[in-house]
């Protein structure tokens, strides 16, 4: 464990497409790489399925931080849907600055099927960072409703 | 709801790392869930007969396994809720092994871990829906995509199978790289003895129409209806009236002029040619780079190819052309490029004439070669000193290729045997690092040519020199002796190994399917769907997906064709509900989200001022729901509300 920020483990969010991202997480478990417990991953088809509004739940029901992974530029199963969440990305974090939450909690990064390393990489930098911005200042307790 | 759980030990591959008995208790607590169980096996037997069990004891409509990746499992425990009357998509998994245990060592951050994604696969469970599969017809037709002996194979077998196949080649003939070989190890059959029938039963097959010379530009559709445009290049000889008598060529005034890519540069060739006398099919191409008329619109007085035409086959304003066609599946066989050598400038490759590659050395012993199969210099000589270097651009990770070509240890050992067969006192040496004899009759074969004298060295060749006299030297450490060694070579054939095909990048975008760090295609699961993608519908063949030699090639291209038949042959497949939904009473008719659709699914309905979705084009990314500003578009599977529940309960602790 790590002790610099008062014990303070991170919780994040991560949504992974199904075709890349979730594949090269599952890649990394098929190797045994280790990596941070901190990111608990919700499965989507594509990273162009992550409504702004998940994003924005997230934060609410009391994530330290989102992670959305997608394929990589050109790669994508469904020909363009990370192109889409890639522009959704600066509005989300202009929003997230607005609501005085650092725009750096939120993170989207290309993870290929086979980039299982570079998956674990993200994971332990996005933990790291997250640690050291400290505690979400937007925890609260919400309902599970639409 | 009545939400049943099922956490599987997965023998002690989640059990060591995961507390279950822990998880199963604080799953138990919540909402919804009737019954959590532990088992040591989910997906064997015994434990889908549990969840069917309980399915009818407990009256449960909803169930959450958590196992393994649902990419591994989750068609195989909807199978399980089918056979007890539950719908199939009334199930979630919760991926606590390859994104749990296999990841974790601390068991109770492990534990805490897999509690929070079993928490968020029951919320979501609670929230699921019954949904419909619907068929969809399948083109009775396939796609093949390289013509070598992976494409010609999976061809062969899906037209024999009696459906129509549309081969499509990029070069002038088919044959690929097996057509330059001479010999194939370790039984030492003749290449194009075993090669060329295959290639003509191709051209004489009914159901496989040819299209050589032809690039696939685009691709678009999905498992059973495949939308294909193929780029015929021009040829600039009419294929219907060339009768390949080779007047043209003898007469071109370039013959014998340009470096021919078949023999490697070794041999020559006219602007106007085949590329090997058994090519299929048979037909002239002029090239457009090379042929004086094409470039400089002129050649003498008049192009002699035209001049000695009897059948009037020369047809230079020829134009390239777009064919489209319907398949119901695709094989990838695009094969691979050799290393090219010039990346180890240590070595000389492009320095000196005799240093060559282990293509090239293979077009001096084919009879259909630029020496005739005689093992001649092209100074006249003949060869007494060979030595071979192993692992060019193999297991370097300096020129980016850490992985075994597989193939280099063992074409050099039959190399060498050929360089003793036709030279039988010649002083043949291989420099290798491994000698990686894996296959079937492999090892006996590298015994008996060690048996035939010819030496076999464990050492990294440093580097090739040219001495004051002239003579070529190749400098190594011998790494059993502990010694440098100077070698001194009349020849040197540098193993070049198997690299990525340069257009496989490309390619793998067209088709949607992904490459490995290495660049060669990916398979959907390492062992158990080694020659599917992870696009439905769509199989490889051959070294495309990675680095194999020949039997393992015509093995893997019938398996990718037995996988093709059994889509055709069904007639129809089933189409997953993943598709999105729009709820009219909240559409606003704003139209965003058919702007946002890559597949035109989205149309909109003037009369009653909403849109509407065509579940056949609907591929189920989501991408619309996500920019629907009134919240009016859901994807099902994954539904807003179930994953706003599943982002509820995975931060809950």
């Amino acid at each position: 464990m790590n002790d610099d920020n008062g014990g303070f483990e991170p919780k994040i969010v991560g949504f992974l497409c199904n075709w890349c991202s979730y594949a090269g997480a599952d890649l990394a478990g098929s190797s045994r790489l280790k990596y941070r417990p901190n990111v608990r991953v919700i499965r989507v088809m594509c990273s162009g399925r992550v409504d702004p509004l998940f994003v924005f739940k997230a934060f609410e029901k009391g994530a330290d931080g989102v992670l959305i992974a997608g394929c990589h530029p050109g790669d994508c199963h469904y020909q363009c849907g990370n192109y889409k969440t890639m522009r959704r990305m600066h509005v989300m974090k202009k929003m997230l600055g607005q609501m005085g939450i650092d725009p750096e909690r939120l993170r989207l990064e290309w993870v290929s099927a086979a980039e299982s390393t570079r998956f674990v990489n993200i994971v332990n930098d996005m933990t790291e960072t997250i640690r050291e911005l400290g505690s979400s200042p937007m925890k609260s307790e919400a309902d599970c409703d639409e | 709801m009545r939400v049943g759980v099922y956490v599987c030990h997965c023998g002690i591959n989640i059990a060591k790392t995961v507390d279950v008995e822990r998880v199963v208790k604080e799953i138990s607590k919540m909402p919804n869930v009737v019954i959590c169980r532990d088992y040591h096996y989910m997906c064997s037997d015994p434990g889908q007969e549990l969840i069917k069990k309980d399915i009818n004891r407990y009256g449960l409509n909803s169930i959450v396994i958590a196992a393994c990746s649902p990419r591994m499992h989750f068609k195989t425990f909807q199978e399980a809720l089918k056979s007890a009357k539950l719908n199939p998509y009334m199930l979630e998994m919760a991926n606590i092994r390859e994104q749990c245990s296999w990841v974790h060592d601390d068991v109770e951050e492990a534990t805490k871990k897999a509690i929070a994604l079993v928490k968020s696969a029951v919320a979501k469970a609670a929230q699921l829906e019954p949904l419909v599969e619907n068929d969809s017809p399948v083109v009775p037709a396939a796609l093949v995509i390289g013509g070598g002996i992976a494409g010609i194979q999976s061809a062969l077998d899906i037209a024999n199978a009696g459906f129509k196949v549309y081969l499509v080649e990029r070069e002038p003939s088919i044959g690929g790289h097996m057509a330059q070989f001479d010999k194939t190890f370790p039984t030492l059959d003749c290449a194009a003895c075993i090669l060329t029938p295959k290639m003509v039963d191709v051209s004489r097959h009914r159901k496989i129409e040819l299209l050589a010379y032809s690039e696939v530009d685009d691709v678009t559709g999905f498992i059973g209806n495949f939308h294909v445009k193929v780029r015929r290049k021009p040829r600039y000889v009419d294929e219907e009236r060339c009768v390949a008598c080779g007047d043209c060529a003898t007469e071109c005034r370039l013959f014998n002029r340009i470096d021919s890519e078949f023999d490697e540069g070794l041999g020559k060739r006219a602007a106007i040619y085949v590329p090997f006398p058994q090519a299929v099919p048979l037909k002239y191409t002029i090239d457009p780079e090379r042929c004086l008329f094409l470039t400089r619109g002129k050649c003498g007085d008049s192009p002699k190819c035209v001049d000695v035409c009897d059948a009037n086959a020369i047809e230079f304003d020829q134009e390239g052309r777009t064919v489209e066609f319907d398949v119901g599946t695709i094989v990838v066989a695009t094969g691979y490029d050799s290393f090219d050598a010039t990346k180890k400038p240590e070595l000389m490759y492009d320095k000196l004439p005799n240093v060559i590659n282990g293509l090239q050395y293979e077009r001096f012993f084919a009879p259909n070669g630029p020496t005739g199969g005689e093992l001649v210099m092209p100074d006249g000589t003949v060869p007494k000193k060979v030595v071979f270097v192993s692992c060019v651009g193999s297991r370097d990770k300096k020129v980016g290729n850490p992985y075994c070509s597989r193939i280099c240890c063992m074409y050099s050992t039959k190399q060498a045997h050929l360089t003793k067969e036709r030279v039988p006192d010649a002083d043949v040496t291989v420099f290798y690092c491994d000698v990686r004899a894996f296959g079937k009759g492999y090892e006996e074969f590298y015994e008996r040519v060690q048996e035939e004298g010819v030496k076999y060295r464990r050492g990294l060749v440093s580097e090739i020199y040219r001495d004051d006299d002239g003579k070529v030297h190749v400098r190594a450490e011998d790494t059993l002796l502990g010694e440098p060694i100077d070698l001194e070579a009349d020849l040197v054939v540098l193993a070049t190994g198997i690299v990525p095909k340069a257009t496989t990048r490309s390619l793998a975008q067209k088709l949607h399917i992904s490459h490995s760090p290495d660049g060669f295609l990916l398979e959907a699961h390492p062992k158990l769907r080694p020659v599917d993608t992870v696009t439905d519908g769509i199989f490889l063949a051959g070294c495309a997906q990675g680095p194999k030699d020949i039997p393992d090639t015509v093995a893997q291209a019938g398996a990718a064709a037995a996988h093709a038949i059994d889509i055709l042959a069904k007639g129809k497949i089933t189409i997953e509900p993943y598709n999105a939904v729009v709820n009219p009473d909240l559409c606003g008719g704003c139209r965003i989200c058919e702007m946002l659709c890559p597949f035109d699914a989205h149309h909109y309905n003037e009369a009653k001022g909403v849109m509407e979705i065509n579940d056949t084009l609907c591929k189920g990314c989501g991408v619309c729901g996500a920019g629907c500003p009134a919240g009016a578009i859901t994807l099902n599977l994954f539904r807003n509300k179930q994953i706003i529940c599943q982002i509820g309960a995975i931060l809950d602790e």
